[in-house]
């Protein structure tokens, strides 16, 4: 399977102090990628940073072999999709937010909303679609997210802790609806999380990161079987696992 | 008491006969702060944007300068426009003093803060990621102001109202520049003051009245607006 991401070197600053140091990191086409670690390990920092969100002090990212220099950022943010912690949506009608990254890549209205109704429909939440945005629940909101960033059909999708701030059985389902989805289209995915529910329903190979820096790599299997340090024990202990 | 009812109904007679001063007077004044509020709204919108959007040294010093420009006395205002536009002055060679322009020009001043500062705030009250959300669903930098500028919609319109409120309602900066010079300059709040100065009672009454029932109609009009945009 032909590489889709590849970073060497990436090293990113915040208010001076060094938070991520990458010196080489990969994955496949297709391919999903669960990142684990305490807070301060760097998860959000790296997603940020391999959507070329935050300065980088150096490297290098090569996306589907080419390099993505800053002139081209914004055409490689348009190829990619970025889900935060929380939902972020837009003080509009949940079918009007679904539709934004298509009006941004200048997709007419009309399309935008048929493309837009057809996500809403893959999340489950079609009759959503006339709702103001900001009047949803927890779950519902983050399902748009997700169907937002759907909507543009990245080549890579980017998550930090989607489901961080939901109750234990919303997220079991939604990390489930996402993992088929995710293995239905084919999307490469680098999703970051503090739960293993997310981590086995989505992922195929697991990144233990502490300090800024990856320290271990598995399939979920491996990483729990050799936990790394002790918040992957702990990880691994608080959610039952091996 | 009295007084105030012989106001009262010749102020209603006032208004329901259209009388031509009144009307004249009321339509000016309108015309004076409606300019103003957009020129404001032109300067003050923008400005606001860039200084809540973007990082540069001197920025905090420049936003702590528009927060007391939201407090400016129009007097003051009013005092440093004659002096720019005195004919000696750097403004001078415009020969707007005593016009329409030059109140315009005033109570721009006098709104462009409010606006400005109003407009640092809620771009500021958007949540902290957002900036970022909009970036990474790929909008170019324009882009990405016009969809922080649309969600902060609400409150920006707030800021019209108090933008238009602060320049309806002020006469400091109004009678120094404008002169309230009959059938030219003459707006509601010189006219009162006037009116009031010569013991006319119920006409500045009737100014007062159509003053604040004016900024009354502005505000309920885009209370309406704002209130409306929200959707359910």
């Amino acid at each position: 399977m032909s590489i889709i991401l590849e970073v060497e070197d990436l090293r990113i600053r915040r208010g001076g102090v060094q938070v991520l140091e990458l010196p080489y990191f990969s994955m496949n086409a297709e391919e999903k990628v669960g990142i684990v670690g305490p807070n301060g390990a760097g998860k959000s920092s790296l997603l940020l940073g391999l959507a070329c969100l935050i300065e980088r002090a150096s490297g290098r990212i090569r996306f589907q072999g080419a390099e993505v220099s800053p002139g081209v950022e914004i055409a490689y943010r348009r190829r990619i999709a970025v889900v935060f912690q929380e939902p972020l949506l837009f003080d509009t009608t949940v079918l009007d937010n679904v539709a934004e990254g298509l009006r941004i890549r200048g997709t007419g209205r009309g399309e935008a909303r048929d493309i837009a109704r057809d996500n809403l429909e893959l999340f489950k939440i079609g009759h959503l679609a006339g709702r103001s945005a900001h009047k949803l629940s927890g779950g519902e909101a983050q399902r748009v997210s997700l169907a937002r960033a759907f909507a543009v059909r990245p080549e890579l999708l980017l998550m930090d802790e989607p489901f961080s701030s939901l109750d234990l059985p919303t997220r079991i389902v939604l990390a489930e609806d996402l993992g088929r989805i995710l293995h239905e289209s084919g999307t490469a995915a680098i999703i970051a999380t503090h739960d293993r529910i997310e981590a086995f329903h989505v992922v195929e190979r697991l990144v233990v990161m502490e300090g800024g820096k990856i320290i271990q790599e598995g399939t979920p299997d491996e990483v729990m079987a050799h936990p790394a340090n002790a918040f992957v024990a702990a990880f691994r202990r608080t959610t039952g696992a091996g | 008491m009295e007084l105030i009812f012989d106001g009262i109904r010749t102020a209603l007679f006032l208004i329901f006969s259209f009388d031509r001063d009144v009307l004249e007077v009321t339509l000016l004044s309108l015309e004076i702060s409606c300019s103003a509020t957009l020129i404001s709204l032109c300067v003050g919108i923008p400005s606001g944007v860039f200084l809540a959007l973007s990082d540069f040294p001197g920025r905090r010093l420049f936003i702590s300068l528009v927060n007391t420009g939201m407090g400016l006395p129009p007097v003051v205002v009013g005092l440093f426009v004659t002096l720019f536009l005195w004919r000696s002055g750097p403004l001078g060679f415009l020969e707007i003093l005593y016009t329409p322009a030059a109140m315009i020009l005033a109570q721009a001043v006098i709104a462009t803060p409010i606006v400005t500062g109003i407009t640092i705030a809620s771009i500021q009250n958007l949540p902290a990621n957002l900036k970022l959300q909009v970036r990474a669903l790929g909008a170019t930098p324009l882009q990405t102001v016009w969809i922080l500028v649309r969600e902060a919609r609400l409150p920006l319109l707030a800021a019209v109202m108090a933008g238009f409120g602060g320049v309806i309602s002020e006469v400091g900066a109004s009678i120094m520049v404008g002169g309230n010079i009959k059938g030219q300059t003459r707006v509601l709040t010189t006219a009162t003051v006037m009116e009031t100065g010569k013991g006319n009672f119920d006409v500045a009454i009737a100014l007062s009245l159509i003053l604040l029932g004016l900024a009354f109609g502005v505000n309920y009009l885009l209370t309406v607006i704002q209130q409306r945009e929200r959707p359910r």
